[in-house]
């Protein structure tokens, strides 16, 4: 305590707002009224005394008090600024700690700045590392953190990880070390398997939340689902696995869906078959979110041979808001849906292979749908059905079913247009297809003012508007000029410096930029790095910028959260001296596997590399970087 | 509108310059051309994993066959699907829409070949019953042993390396 005081005596000696010495703070708590002295001074103080409350406590105890309410991370840093005052008091009330690059800050020193944090959430790997351009083993490990976590934090309640690299070792750490622990979420994590899940399931007692989401989890013959407790009812809410990629104990499954009567969000995996999840949802007709799972019969079973009434099961969820799952659809099994299709907010059938009259039938009821993930494969004409009906559309996704650049095209400007004609609060859209037109994305940018994630995948790399035969540029420019609200932007197609113009003079709200296979010159990159001040996340590759743009960005790159750029025109003494000028900056160089094979082939080993990621950090250079990855300084 | 600024920089390196193409896309402009003429790489070989349907690259490996090319190398990453997604789009399972897998299927003595799909049949008792079939004649008892017994005729099939290879040791799927 003593100690304490003397650190904020030092404070008060720079003194803070003058409307806050004196007469204010007298008048704000009448406990001290009588003690507080006009200078801000506290003098050293025999400990057995009384101790008056120098006026910044009084001032520290209220900001508290207000603060706790304050739940935004971006306020909470905002308010962290105003002084060092507010800036202890804003770490005390802090209960939500959010690391957007796991290796920006260490463990350590996140832990020691914020003491009362009960939920977590941590990001890894740069999203690029989805995609096979790096080799594995790049990093992103969650072990020192959870160590961290467990001397800081034992009343830890929520950890929510993406792109980590999580091992049945941290799992099981987690299920020993945290009594209260309540949610875990892993979301696009791996390095765990079956066997760390089966500790999580038998250990955490208080836990309410169990959400796997495109993570891959390495098989083993633990019967993870059968290690929750047998008796007793459950906390159990969410229990998402749709992402596990082996079978389940599905008797335990069900015994446990009936002791959780607090479960509303239950997403199966593959391996579940219709009938399975017909008894499952006769069990649960409170759930507000399913995932269905296969959506077909299992093996051995025949078609037709007395089988449930599905259709009833689905009406006797009057809850259920979210559908997807569908991961082996039988589409006559469809029809079961409708009931629900009224009052579905979200709907993904993003592994269902259907055509545009099997959508048809489905979509047609969905007038309250905001959140729809498709296959391509429904063509323009089903996109064009959505359109129609659903007027609340905010966020569209479409993948492709056959991800390669010559495919045909099942879906195209057409669809493109019929969407932004007929869905005009579109929030948010992705969009895989073979041929689009400038046209038809500038529509889109006028019918859709709200857009504020556009994301335009043309898989034919470098195809220009196949209807003019001139680059996307004006498309483009189109949507950064009319779509004021956009924060994330991704390009494709035949694109020149031109677009890139557009985007750094009108795209003053961008903060994630994705380019590939994009630009003419360094200009390109240049006009976005200096135009775009909110720019956070910037991923480009195979794209012809070179040392000269790299430098344009100097003045920025404290303020981004990482730059990537992969298979460029960058250069080993170009990124030096990026990493000398600015010596907060991590600068990693990787090489990816092909590149690791010619530096053992070649006789001399060169400083050639694939890859420049760089990010801001406090802790210099990570001391886990495998040996593809070099450091420079 | 294209500046050969960049090149100045980097004349030294060039060389050591590692970029990502294929031989023989489309190129729209000199400097691609040049990009695309000193690349270097392969696209890695499992990226056959990754790319296409799931269903029809392990058909591939099991019969000559007339269904569509094979895909061409795939650049690394691109189109940007995750692996996950790309690995879990099942095949269509209704017989009437989705490609079958064509074989030719040709008998001694016979005088013009026959074309099945293989996606048709659940197993290999069904597919040597239909051969039997359409072929009019029978082929015998398989064992693991001693292969077809009881007939003049085994059923036979060229794989992926040339080699004929007798119907019915490889597991159905």
């Amino acid at each position: 305590m003593r100690e304490e005081r003397t650190e904020m005596s030092k404070d008060d000696d720079r003194s803070p707002p003058l409307d806050l010495r004196g007469a204010d703070i007298a008048e704000s708590s009448s406990k001290t009224r009588n003690c507080v002295t006009g200078s801000g001074h506290v003098t050293g103080l025999n400990p057995t005394e009384f101790q008056a409350p120098y006026p910044d406590q009084v001032l520290e105890n209220v900001l508290e008090n207000v603060l706790q309410f304050l739940t935004s991370r971006r306020d909470r840093n905002a308010a962290s600024l105003v002084c060092k005052s507010w800036c202890r008091v804003e770490a005390l009330t802090r209960s939500e700690l959010f690391i957007g690059n796991c290796y920006s800050v260490s463990p350590k020193r996140a832990t020691a700045r914020f003491s009362r944090v009960r939920a977590v959430a941590i990001k890894g790997r740069p999203r690029f590392a989805d995609f096979n351009l790096m080799p594995p083993e790049w990093g992103a490990h969650f072990a020192p953190w959870v160590a961290a976590l467990g001397s800081a934090y034992p009343w830890l309640e929520k950890v929510y990880l993406k792109r980590m690299s999580v091992t049945d070792e941290d799992l099981k750490y987690l299920a020993e070390n945290f009594p209260s622990f309540k949610e875990l979420v892993l979301v696009c994590c791996d390095g765990f398997g079956t066997r760390g899940l089966a500790v999580i399931a038998k250990k955490c007692r208080q836990l309410r939340v169990l959400d796997l989401i495109e993570s891959e989890v390495a098989e083993s013959d633990m019967d993870w689902i059968g290690e929750f407790p047998e008796s007793g009812i459950t906390c159990l809410e969410s229990l998402i696995f749709d992402c596990v990629e082996s079978p389940i104990n599905f008797e335990a499954l069900e015994r446990l869906v009936i002791r959780s009567p607090s479960l509303k969000k239950l997403r199966l995996n593959r391996f579940v078959s219709i009938g399975q999840l017909y008894r499952l949802m006769v069990r649960a007709p409170q759930l507000t979110h399913l995932g269905t799972g296969s959506f077909s019969l299992a093996e051995g079973v025949a078609h037709g041979d007395q089988e449930p009434d599905y259709e009833s099961a689905f009406a006797a969820c009057k809850s259920l808001v979210c559908l997807s799952g569908f991961r082996e659809i039988t589409p006559d099994y469809l029809s079961a849906i409708y009931a629900v299709c009224a009052n579905l907010t979200s709907l993904n059938l993003s592994y269902a292979n259907i055509n545009a009259e099997q959508l048809k039938t489905v979509i047609v009821h969905c007038h309250k749908l905001q959140t729809f993930w498709v296959l391509d494969s429904i063509c323009d004409e089903g996109l064009q059905a959505a359109a129609a009906t659903c007027k609340d559309l905010r966020e569209l996704r479409v993948f492709p079913i056959d991800a390669r650049e010559d495919s045909e095209g099942p879906v195209s400007e057409v669809g493109l247009q019929a969407i932004s004609e007929g869905c005009r609060k579109l929030q948010s859209i992705l969009y895989f297809c073979q041929h689009m037109t400038n046209a038809a994305v500038i529509a889109m940018s006028n019918n859709c003012p709200d857009l504020e994630v556009f994301r335009l995948c043309i898989m034919g790399r470098h195809r220009p508007d196949h209807v003019t035969g001139e680059p996307m540029d004006e498309g483009f420019g189109a949507i950064v000029k009319n779509c004021k609200k956009l924060t994330r932007l991704a390009v494709s197609g035949l694109l020149t410096d031109q677009a890139f113009s557009y985007i750094g003079r009108y795209g003053k709200l961008v903060r994630t930029l994705s380019v590939a296979f994009a630009g003419n010159s360094d200009l390109g990159l240049k006009y976005v790095l200096e135009g775009c001040p909110r720019l956070q996340k910037l991923e480009i590759r195979d794209s012809p910028f070179g040392d000269a743009a790299l430098r344009s960005g100097l003045h920025h790159y404290y303020n981004m959260r990482f730059l990537w750029m992969s298979s460029c025109r960058l250069s080993p003494p170009g990124c030096r001296e990026i990493a000398r000028a600015l010596p907060r900056l991590v600068v990693e160089v990787i090489r990816d596997e092909v590149g690791m094979i010619r530096a053992e082939c070649e006789e001399h080993i060169d400083d050639a590399f694939d890859i420049l990621y760089m990010y801001r950090s406090l802790e210099g250079p990570r001391d886990d970087a495998p040996s593809f990855v070099t450091i420079l300084h | 509108m294209e500046s050969k600024v960049a090149y100045q920089n980097e004349l030294n390196l060039k060389a050591t310059e590692l970029r990502l193409g294929l031989p023989g896309t489309d190129i729209e402009s000199e400097e691609q051309a040049l990009s695309s003429a000193r690349n270097n790489k392969r696209p890695l070989p499992d990226n056959t994993k990754e790319c296409g349907l799931k269903g029809s690259s392990d058909d591939d490996q099991h019969s000559d066959h007339e269904a569509a090319p094979p895909a061409k190398a795939q650049i690394v990453g691109w189109p940007p699907i995750r692996s996950y997604r790309k690995n879990n789009l099942q095949p269509k399972k209704t017989e009437a829409e989705g490609s079958g897998i064509y074989v030719k299927v040709s008998m001694d003595g016979a005088p013009y070949l026959r074309k099945i799909d293989l996606r048709v049949y659940n197993g290999y008792p069904e597919l040597l019953k239909a051969l039997e079939n359409m072929f009019k004649f029978t082929i015998g008892e398989y064992s693991e042993r001693e292969g077809y017994k009881g007939s003049e005729f085994a059923p036979t099939y060229e794989d992926k390396d040339g080699d004929w290879m007798l119907v019915g040791d490889v597991p159905w799927e």
